[in-house]
């Protein structure tokens, strides 16, 4: 989809068999709080992967390290095979993300904000794209109105057309549905779903609905205080906790009710 | 965003100046405020001028040096302004967090910036200089070719304090905006807009000659005064800017890193 960042040199062949994120022993400290401690994990090609726990566990921090918004403390993170933020330039034209921590230029009209996004990532045929996320994401009614004045949801699906954009192999999501109506959080998750399949693209996605977790992810790691508490598929984590819900494990983990005391 | 990537793709270099366009034309406010500044400047600053000329012996045998310095002073002021200002929209939009995770590299977003802050101007300053023709029959573009090594110093310096003082909002947030507001003004006495260098304490005249503004309003005064162009003070300018320059971008990229290291590029806000 993009013209340039985004083919892969025949020498990153063995690139291609590594995990889309990897990361090693990743730490941030402010000042004298540990936000991240000392966390590793890695998160194959083609999977949805939910990264969950409560307010200030540490989710926030660990993608924008992940994103190269946040400098570690220590650890190493890897995107689709490239050391970051050392190699960002490999790999920041072949993914993107949705975050409530940034807004898409008020002023401006959805088409202008797509335009310029999408020339920003080199966006081959972009009138084409921007037609096709105009279609997919139901954007065709607003896309000539300021971006500013949006409804929530409206806004929701305009950030998710500036994530798709170029088409990425990795997609960020943090809390990708917070503050939508149930009807308008399915129908993200439904497309999430659908592009997934089509793109098989890998997406990590922070969030605090457990419902959302429960039908989109492979695999769930539960953070708390910074530290990694457990890392599973939503099943085994359920079964591990003797819970029927994701919410009742959240529910264990925020109080401090380890696996055993639960079951 | 790759700090210290050197890459530059004129399509998102591109990209990032139509932003700031739409951005223009979407407020008519905005484009007004652009011209409403230095119009008032200009026919306030003239007026005195034209007043003073008629009642003083020197400002009759030097006339435009103060009009000159007007505008010249705008030129200074209003570019870091220009620059600086829509680095701020990014800010104010919340913004920075999608072109900083996006392939723009710095030195792209800064030329960015400097072409917008050349856009601004042109918006502002070219009024000013056809009203200071009609009222007060001073011709700006009459100074010829060493308005363009007066415009350049000018221009250089601009972006190099409006460079550095983004940096400072971006590891500061918002409430560092006040910043690019005044400082500027700062330089205003030291670099010796409406009188010479002479007026100055011998100690702060070695501060002022250490600022290139100071060189292109020397040389303003003795073009239009002696009528000669001083080119010793161009190339002297130019060499300081030039130091300016790398300077103000060494202290951006170290401050970039120092906004990602204390996160702030998550909450920009103040």
């Amino acid at each position: 989809m993009t013209q340039d960042d985004a083919a892969p040199t025949p020498s990153s062949a063995s690139r291609s068999a590594s995990p889309a994120i990897a990361v090693s022993r990743l730490t941030k400290i402010y000042k004298t709080a540990t936000a991240v401690d000392s966390i590793s994990f890695a998160i194959p090609r083609g999977s949805i992967t939910g990264l969950l726990g409560g307010n200030g566990a540490g989710k926030t921090t660990t993608i924008a390290m992940i994103m190269g918004l946040v400098q570690p403390t220590s650890g190493a993170v890897e995107v689709l095979g490239h050391t970051m933020p050392d190699e960002a330039a490999a790999v920041l034209g072949r993914m993107n993300f949705e975050s409530p921590y940034v807004d898409m230029p008020m002023r401006l009209t959805v088409r202008q904000n797509l335009t310029i996004f999408g020339r920003l990532y080199a966006v081959d045929r972009l009138k084409e794209r921007i037609a096709e996320l105009a279609d997919q994401l139901d954007l065709t009614d607003f896309i000539d109105r300021a971006s500013g004045k949006l409804s929530a949801g409206q806004k929701t699906r305009v950030a998710l057309a500036k994530a798709l954009i170029n088409d990425p192999e990795l997609l960020l999501l943090d809390e990708p549905t917070a503050s939508l109506d149930p009807d308008t959080a399915d129908w993200v998750r439904g497309h999430l779903e659908r592009y997934r399949k089509r793109r098989g693209a890998t997406i990590l996605l922070a969030s605090h609905n457990m419902l959302e977790v429960e039908r989109l992810c492979d695999r769930v790691i539960i953070m708390k205080r910074g530290r990694i508490e457990d890392d599973d598929s939503p099943d085994s984590i359920m079964a591990r906790y003797n819970r029927s819900t994701l919410e009742d494990v959240f529910l264990d983990v925020a109080r401090g009710r380890d696996r055993e005391a639960a079951q | 965003m790759n700090d210290l990537s050197l890459r530059i793709a004129p399509h998102r270099i591109g990209a990032m100046v139509l932003r700031y366009w739409y951005l223009l034309l979407s407020s008519w406010p905005r484009l007004l405020e652009l011209m409403y500044w230095p119009t008032l400047q200009i026919i306030t600053w003239g007026f005195l001028q034209t007043y003073i000329t008629a009642n003083a012996g020197f400002f009759a045998r030097a006339g435009g040096t103060l009009i000159g310095a007007v505008i010249l002073w705008d030129i200074l002021f209003r570019g870091q302004l220009g620059f600086s200002i829509s680095f701020l929209e990014e800010m104010w939009a919340r913004n920075i967090g999608n072109l900083m995770m996006s392939p723009l590299t710095p030195i792209e977003f800064l030329l960015s910036l400097m072409t917008m802050s050349l856009v601004r101007l042109a918006i502002g300053i070219i009024p000013m200089t056809l009203i200071a023709v009609w009222f007060f029959d001073f011709n700006f573009y009459s100074l010829g070719l060493p308005l363009v090594a007066f415009f350049c110093n000018l221009i250089f310096t601009s972006w190099a304090v409006g460079i550095f003082v983004s940096g400072l909002v971006l590891r500061n947030g918002l409430g560092a905006e006040s910043i690019v507001w005044t400082l500027m003004f700062a330089l205003m006495p030291l670099a010796c807009v409406y009188y010479p260098v002479q007026v100055l304490p011998h100690w702060l005249q070695l501060v002022a000659w250490a600022l290139p503004p100071t060189y292109v309003f020397e040389g303003m005064r003795a073009l239009l005064t002696d009528h000669v162009f001083r080119s010793d003070l161009m190339l002297t300018a130019l060499g300081l800017n030039a130091a300016l320059l790398l300077a103000s971008f060494a202290a951006f990229i170290a401050l970039l890193r120092s906004a990602r290291r204390a996160g702030s590029l998550l909450s920009s806000g103040e």
